[in-house]
């Protein structure tokens, strides 16, 4: 049953990938079994997340082979919380993607890829083994290439290619760094890293190898200088993809940097004071990016970059406080970012546009969109007593326990700067009347969908705002688990079977 | 050999590095491909690239000289994945051809800059069907 457990997050979507694909000509059992095969792997992500809640650390080794020779997989707290996470937000695709207009084997290749891709996700959070970590890495990256690009058209295919170039590339830097990792440590499991790196006598050219697999990930999770690429192309997919890669794509890599930061480098140093500098460029530096565009969906991205950041700056300062607010961060962030892409959806569909000119009026005609677009932007922004609040509170607080009142400032100014990005798309698509009149705004049949999603999504940030201190006793715990990783570390080089 | 094929990585991230610079997209994904043989040879010479003999071991014993296995199998890994993606961009780059029937880097990715079309078909605003684009640029 353990063993099960342990690969059922990637054995799920991936019977469901496999169960679509033998009911490919018939669409409406593929939307079905897509449904319930997601909301399947909500329900292992919940099962997970309980046992790891009781102090359960899954491990065990992937085809019975012994590590440091076989592929360790392990589930902590924070990998539990992801997979959980990944449940809501894959579910959340599939049902606002359930139905599309247009050519019917591309609705039905959209539910086939996100399953490949949340197998893909699921993977990258479980695995113990760098190599690995690779593989699962390149089974997301397929399914978000044929995402991105799912229905073509102009803008779509030129998004795409920066999109594949810019992550074929940060790939490759990853397989490179894995190769000079073996040829440096002659390990490629996680665990006997962490021991290596922790005993203090490191091999010649393993810290090399390790920070071009640092570089790799912050191409992945689009840190400052490296983001070009996330604005370049996420606005170009259709609403629920875009809405997918916001909440899940970009935070795979952050999960990757967390992890192997935490485990080579427990104690702040070096590698801190760059991960630092780097987390304050990439809050500041996304936010103003994200105030010179006047699209939704274009703002929205340059915000992800921005909210990356703060997840990066309490890696950097490695303290546990300052973990568990980046591991509240990354909880908060997925659900309200997905939820801000999906609401910007319905918002260009009733009013015809996602340009914010030619948006407006959404108040008065549909003030419920006003009230569910208030609620995750406000929760981004930081405002009490939504989830961003305390993601933020904790992780200002640790900043300034550790002396660097200079990031807190740069962590407090970005959360003001969004609250201005927000209240941009608030005065232009909601207050302002449309260009065109009240009679331009209209319903499009077969939204009702969309609708519960963006209402179950913005009620979970309520729910985590007002219950924060359940989900921060778990982050917490899930943060000392990163930091004291003992335990962990015995039982992904020395576990048995199971 | 270890030096000959370090040069060889060498040389051949040089010459990927630069096509991937290139201003053609035809270049830059031939030159993906360069980068990633490159890689490849390089993870199968640094795992310890010594032998003459291949990794089988018999029940009795391991040849002394043997090579390596574990760098091969992830390699072989590698190869196939790249594969797979390698097919995937040149299909994409066949269909930028086709849509803006030019691959220059510079503007393809201008005409993601391009401001969004209006409409509210197929879930969301964003132009979803070519043909449809194509009437309303014009």
């Amino acid at each position: 049953m353990m063993n099960f457990l342990l690969v059922a997050p990637m054995a799920v979507p991936l019977t469901t990938l496999v169960l679509g694909l033998l009911l490919r000509t018939r669409h409406d059992l593929v939307r079905i079994v897509s449904v319930v095969g997601a909301a399947a792997l909500l329900v292992v992500g919940l099962v997970l997340v309980g046992l790891a809640a009781s102090d359960v650390v899954l491990a065990g080794q992937l085809g019975g082979w012994q590590a440091p020779y076989g592929i360790s997989a392990v589930i902590d707290r924070l990998s539990a919380a992801m997979v959980a996470i990944t449940g809501v937000i894959g579910l959340a695709t599939v049902v606002y993607g359930f139905k599309r207009e247009g050519e019917a084997e591309v609705a039905r290749d959209f539910h086939l890829f996100v399953h490949g891709l949340l197998c893909g996700v699921c993977g990258a959070f479980i695995t113990a083994d760098v190599f690995n970590l690779y593989v699962w890495f390149e089974v997301l990256l397929i399914g978000s290439f044929a995402l991105i690009s799912l229905g073509m058209g102009r803008r779509r295919l030129a998004g795409t290619i920066t999109y594949l170039v810019l992550n074929l590339v940060a790939t490759l830097f990853f397989l490179l760094s894995a190769g000079m990792i073996y040829s440096a440590t002659g390990t490629l499991n996680m665990g006997e890293l962490a021991m290596i790196f922790r005993s203090g006598d490191v091999p010649p050219g393993a810290t090399m190898a390790v920070v071009l697999m640092l570089l790799s990930f912050s191409i992945k999770a689009a840190l400052f200088p490296v983001f070009g690429w996330l604005p370049a192309s996420y606005h170009v997919a259709w609403t629920p993809v875009s809405a997918l890669f916001a909440g899940l794509l970009t935070k795979v890599g952050v999960y990757a940097l967390i992890r192997i930061v935490t485990l080579l480098w427990p104690e702040f140093g070096q590698v801190h004071v760059v991960l630092l500098w780097v987390a304050c460029a990439t809050m500041l530096i996304g936010v103003l990016g994200a105030a010179a565009q006047n699209e939704v969906r274009r703002i929205l991205s340059f915000h992800i970059v921005s909210q990356v950041g703060y997840m990066i700056l309490g890696l950097a300062l490695a303290t546990p406080l300052a973990l568990a607010g980046a591991v509240f961060y990354l909880i908060h962030h997925i659900i309200v970012k997905a939820n801000l892409f999906f609401v910007g959806g319905i918002a260009a569909r009733l009013t015809g546009s996602e340009r914010l000119a030619a948006m407006g009026g959404l108040y008065a005609t549909w003030p419920l969109l006003a009230i569910l677009f208030a609620i995750p932007a406000l929760s981004l922004a930081g405002i009490p007593p939504l989830s961003g609040f305390w993601a933020k509170l904790v992780l200002v607080k640790a900043s300034l326990v550790d002396g660097f009142w200079w990031a807190a400032a740069v962590a407090l100014v970005t959360g003001i700067l969004t609250l201005l990005s927000m209240s941009k798309i608030w005065n232009e698509a909601f207050l302002k009347t449309h260009p065109q009149g009240e009679e331009a705004i209209r319903a499009v049949p077969g939204m009702r969908g969309n609708w519960w999603v963006v209402s179950v999504l913005a009620a979970l940030t309520v729910l985590i705002g007002f219950g924060a201190g359940p989900v921060m006793s778990y982050a917490i715990a899930a943060a000392e688990q990163l930091a004291e990783p003992v335990g962990y570390l015995q039982r992904m080089t020395h576990a048995g079977g199971e | 050999m270890e030096v000959i094929a370090a040069l060889t990585v060498g040389g051949l991230a040089g010459i990927g590095m630069w096509m991937l610079l290139d201003r053609n997209l035809v270049r830059v994904v031939l030159g993906i491909v360069v980068i990633g043989n490159a890689i490849n040879l390089g993870v199968i010479t640094s795992g310890r690239f010594f032998g003459d003999h291949p990794a089988f071991v018999s029940a009795t014993q391991v040849p002394a000289e043997a090579v390596n296995p574990l760098p091969q199998a992830l390699v072989l890994t590698a190869i196939v994945i790249g594969f797979g993606l390698f097919v995937f961009a040149l299909s994409v780059l066949k269909s930028v051809r086709v849509t803006h029937g030019i691959t220059r880097t510079d503007v393809v990715t201008s005409v993601t800059e391009e401001p969004a079309l209006d409409g509210r078909g197929d879930n969301g605003a964003e132009d979803d069907v070519v043909p449809r684009d194509e009437k309303d640029r014009a």
